[in-house]
């Protein structure tokens, strides 16, 4: 299949501004689009830049803007995307600085992630073995669970791309997933950073982050859940 | 935790409920909004005929003080739920503390005019 590629290219020592620029490229229907963002880096263009590493949607570092929705470069099959002749067009996630083409500075996305406690907390002493979880009580945070920290969700909010202080739905994924854990502790110190005016009150439900995530996490519902256990815990 | 390094962190970090019970206030307000102001169409526009909707009409109507409630709550309802939505969007998407603090400063006292001019003119019919 004979089509286009468009890629959103920037380069921080020579332009000001990013620009478009076209690769006309032969490829298979099966083929992801991070093979073909490889055969334009290793055959026609070196200079381009992107994030890539396991290559199979599990270390979430090709998230990118491709046919003007976040998917996971290498999650999207070509046939899905481009028809035969057509374009196809990559952009880096929007509201994170650009550092190179397809490249954005993630810091501002971990850092909110990190604000949540990302980690386990507890502080009663260990029981003999492990510390069990019911199946019911796994399927709490079943879902929050499957989050890899792409950072589709959080780029396509409308939110996070005009307010840099909001949390943005992957730390509220991330903060459901302790928060519904059964075995954690922190739970009402957690609830009470969601509370704030940056927390999950930010959220105005417009489902893009539901619309965005590779890993079919129902995030906006998971943000509800969220709030209700504010409102409820807080009450 | 992230260790607050301004006023504005510590700010956003001290616990309040405030943004939780807007949210809640938006949900119940919207919900009996709907309700009231349905009732308010049907009663003005469908319930009368032309020739009632005059000014006397009106004064009549709302010479009861029930109906003068009916009404000042739809005003007292809108305006609270209307600003805090326009409150929403002013804290989205303006980004500078001086710019935002003078537009909401305008905006709420242009609302607050508003909501007082409603309720003299409502309560001196």
């Amino acid at each position: 299949m004979n089509i286009t590629v468009k890629i959103l290219r920037f380069d921080p020592e020579q332009d000001k501004k990013q620009h478009w620029e076209n690769y006309a490229l032969e490829v298979a229907p099966t083929d992801r689009v991070l093979d073909i963002l490889h055969q334009v880096k290793w055959f026609q263009d070196t200079t381009l830049n992107f994030r890539r590493s396991c290559g199979h949607g599990i270390c979430g570092s090709d998230a990118m803007l491709i046919n003007g929705r976040n998917r996971l470069a290498c999650k999207t099959l070509a046939r899905d995307v481009v028809k035969e002749g057509g374009t196809l067009s990559v952009e880096p996630i929007r509201g994170l600085k650009v550092v190179k083409d397809l490249v954005v500075d993630m810091e501002p996305f971990f850092d909110s992630y990190k604000a949540i406690m990302p980690f386990f907390v507890n502080e009663s002493p260990a029981p003999a073995r492990e510390r069990l979880q019911s199946p019911e009580h796994a399927e709490l945070m079943a879902h929050s669970s499957n989050c890899i920290l792409c950072a589709c969700c959080t780029t396509s909010c409308p939110i996070f791309w005009a307010n840099g202080s909001y949390l943005g739905p992957a730390s509220i994924v991330q903060a459901h997933r302790f928060i519904f854990d059964s075995r954690d502790e922190a739970t009402q110190q957690r609830l009470g950073l969601m509370n704030q005016n940056t927390g999950v009150w930010r959220c105005r439900t417009a489902y893009n982050c539901t619309e965005a995530c590779p890993r079919e996490i129902p995030i906006t519902e998971l943000i509800e859940q969220v709030k209700r256990s504010v409102m409820y815990g807080q009450a | 935790m992230t260790r607050a390094r301004t006023l504005m962190d510590a700010r956003a970090q001290s616990h309040s409920n405030a943004e939780l019970n807007w949210w809640i206030f938006m949900r119940v307000s919207g919900l009996i909004l709907i309700f009231l102001v349905l009732g308010h169409i049907y009663m003005t526009f469908i319930q009368v005929s032309d020739s009632d909707a005059t000014y006397h009409a009106v004064v009549a109507k709302l010479s009861n003080p029930a109906w003068k409630l009916y009404d000042w709550l739809i005003l007292t309802l809108t305006m609270l739920h209307g600003m805090n939505g326009a409150r929403y969007v002013m804290e989205d998407y303006i980004r500078s503390n001086p710019n935002r603090a003078w537009v909401k400063m305008v905006v709420f006292s242009v609302a607050a005019l508003i909501y007082a001019l409603g309720t003299v003119g409502l309560f001196s019919i």
